[in-house]
């Protein structure tokens, strides 16, 4: 199968600005970047519509795009859960519930809200697992792009990696968190430009949405499910084994709509950090809320064009195939490779390349921006050199190490690209770890934030437990036809899923509910060490209630979170 | 933070934007180029997008200055 592309100069000129662009910014913010507060927090200084975008921008990376293209393919318009129940709920609690009191307490992270809310040990413990998932989530990023460009560019595997490298550390290192954020919002227009081509090319060409829907009734019936079940995302979930998800309504519900978007949306740093550097709280709460809009339509952008995809497949005369790959099955992360070669021609194929390149940079630029806000904060000013004591530093010297730990977390990522490349499916791989670290946490700061009584012991316990439950149902339980232990089942397995992703629902689940059930009994078989006074800002009962704050209506949040939903339900009813 | 990020976004879609219209312009009468995209000029067509994109961003960023 030939996958290779042969750009053109106009397309390599398009690439060619944009990195000119891209380092542009990051050399243009460089003289801002005066103390550590500017380099890891943007100064929180930004408007709401940029830290908005940003907010989506990171998680529209390598594995996002590739990964929910083929996920088109593989189940249909189901994989638009992951964005609209999956997503959009967690954000509207975020900016309503949880935001003010985020951006309120003036933690600069969420570990460091951990310690001001609960104590040392529970920021401790959750900022060295945050790290090393940051650090692991970017080496996948960076592994994906270079065996992207290795199949498709004919780029050395080596040599785009650290090219990829070098690029995102110059923009970060040269302006810190601004410039991470800038170029997310550049980077999402790019991304919506450069993929909307292909939604209206893919659909023209099978007739639109009727006629895709005339072309998938076969093959989905072929495969044993109702005609339909490819282009609806609700009407097949009243039996785990009537849809490809292989999960019913409530799993859907529970799984993805609460515990595993909850814990992403709400307690992930690097999404959170986002909001924390808008410029007021406001601007904080609105953040996530100008996020969701375009969050929900991205699906049109990157989720259709898979289903195209299948139909595609099934046409012999359009002449589209995927590789294969080891086990002669089609490689769904090539989808998105393979319908730009199929419908780019010379020049736009330059714009979809760089939308490609670019959601990659955004991934790997958002870890390594939050990695170093939480190795300076959390561990460096926390256990190596404090702010007091007699190894005190001034400002200077944690700005040095901030930029150090840029350095630190990209060649952190390079050695963790090569040890993602001995996994299969990285997006899978990823889920594992998000599930085991981001569930347990959401249900610790959520008691933290609406329960006065919850203590620090018990946040604790309930992390380290509910992450411990997750691994151990890892280990005990597998997908079927599971054929490597990276997948489950290492300690023996005693229970199969049907798909893999009902495994890590399940993981997510019983993280949380671990984790909240230990975090409530220790709290109340423990001692509060925290006096109210010291509590007020940090949880919902002891916090003097807020008037909806002065501004225009279209600037409330309240206002927007019910368009939001509002555009939310429109979406499900259509595609019911 | 010092810089207004409309100004960079605005100015780097309308250079995209030339180019691609400039290019659509050349192709123009290419028809085996375009058989990919059904036959129809989309380097035209995301062209004038990107132009009128960038344009919008660039008018934003002047209207803040004064």
């Amino acid at each position: 199968m030939n996958y290779f592309f042969d750009l053109n100069f106009v397309d390599w000129l398009l690439l060619l600005i944009y990195f000119v662009f891209v380092l542009g910014i990051g050399w243009t913010l460089k003289r801002y970047m005066k103390d550590a507060n500017a380099f890891l927090e943007a100064g929180r200084s930004l408007p709401a519509w940029v830290t908005g975008l940003a907010f989506i921008s990171t998680n529209l990376g390598a594995l996002e795009v590739m990964g929910m293209t083929g996920s088109g393919a593989k189940y249909g318009m189901l994989t638009t859960h992951f964005y609209w129940i999956g997503a959009i709920p967690a954000m509207i609690f975020l900016a309503l519930f949880m935001m003010p009191f985020y951006y309120g307490s003036k933690a600069r992270s969420v570990p460091e809200f951990l310690k001001m809310r609960f104590d040392e040990k529970t920021r401790g413990l959750n900022a060295i697992l945050f790290a090393v998932m940051t650090i692991l989530a970017s080496g996948i990023s960076m592994y994906a792009l270079a065996i992207l460009t290795e199949s498709v560019l004919g780029w050395n595997f080596h040599v785009s990696l650290v090219a990829s490298a070098v690029i995102v550390l110059a923009y970060t290192y040269m302006g810190g968190l601004s410039s991470a954020i800038y170029n997310e919002v550049l980077q999402f227009f790019i991304i919506v430009i450069g993929l909307l081509p292909l939604v209206i090319l893919s659909l023209t060409d099978l007739g639109g949405w009727s006629g895709l829907e005339e072309q998938l009734a076969p093959i989905v019936t072929e495969k044993g499910y109702a005609a339909d079940t490819w282009t609806t995302t609700w009407k097949y979930t009243a039996d785990a084994k009537s849809n490809p998800l292989g999960v019913e309504w409530y799993g859907i519900g529970v799984g993805l709509g609460f515990v595993l978007s909850f814990g992403y949306w709400c307690t992930n740093f690097l999404i959170v950090q986002r909001a924390m550097a808008a410029e007021s709280k406001l601007a904080a709460r609105n953040t996530p809320l100008i996020g969701a809009i375009p969050k929900m339509f991205i699906p049109f952008l990157i989720i259709i064009p898979g289903i195209a995809a299948l139909a595609l497949m099934n046409m012999p005369e359009k002449g589209f195939a995927l590789p294969l790959n080891a086990a002669n099955q089609p490689n769904y992360d090539y989808t998105i490779i393979m319908l730009l070669k199929q419908y780019y021609p010379a020049g736009l194929l330059g714009l979809g390349i760089t939308a490609l390149l670019a959601s990659f940079m955004s991934g790997m630029a958002g870890n390594v921006s939050a990695f170093n806000t939480v190795w300076t904060y959390d561990i460096y000013q926390s256990y190596i050199r404090p702010v007091s004591g007699d190894k005190k530093a001034d400002d200077k010297h944690y700005l040095k190490v901030g930029k150090m730990a840029t350095i630190f977390g990209v060649i952190a990522s390079i050695a963790a690209a090569y040890i993602a490349g001995l996994f299969g499916n990285i997006m899978d791989f990823l889920q594992t770890i998000f599930s085991m670290i981001n569930a347990p946490l959401f249900a610790v700061i959520f008691l933290g934030m609406f329960w006065k009584r919850s203590t620090g012991h018990a946040a604790f316990t309930g992390l380290l437990l509910g992450f411990l439950f997750a691994l151990l149902h890892h280990g005990l339980t597998a997908p079927e036809g599971a054929t490597t232990l990276v997948k489950g089942g290492w300690l023996g397995v005693v229970h199969t899923y049907p798909v893999e992703m009902a495994q890590s629902f399940w993981t997510a689940i019983i993280a949380c509910f671990v984790s909240a059930f230990t975090t409530i009994v220790i709290s109340y078989s423990t001692k509060q060490l925290k006096s109210e006074k010291e509590l007020v800002g940090l949880v919902y009962s002891l916090t003097p209630r807020e008037t909806e704050e002065d501004t225009t209506w279209y600037n409330k949040p309240t206002n927007l979170a019910m368009l939001v939903g509002l555009i939310l339900v429109m979406l499900s009813v259509i595609f019911w | 933070m010092g810089l207004d990020i409309k100004l960079p976004i605005g100015i780097m879609f309308s250079l995209f934007g030339i180019i691609l219209t400039v290019y659509g312009f050349i192709t123009y009468n290419d028809a085996f180029m375009y058989t990919k995209s059904l036959g129809i000029n989309v380097n035209l067509w995301i062209g004038i997008v990107m132009l009128v994109f960038g344009g919008i961003m660039l008018f934003f960023s002047n209207i803040k200055k004064k």
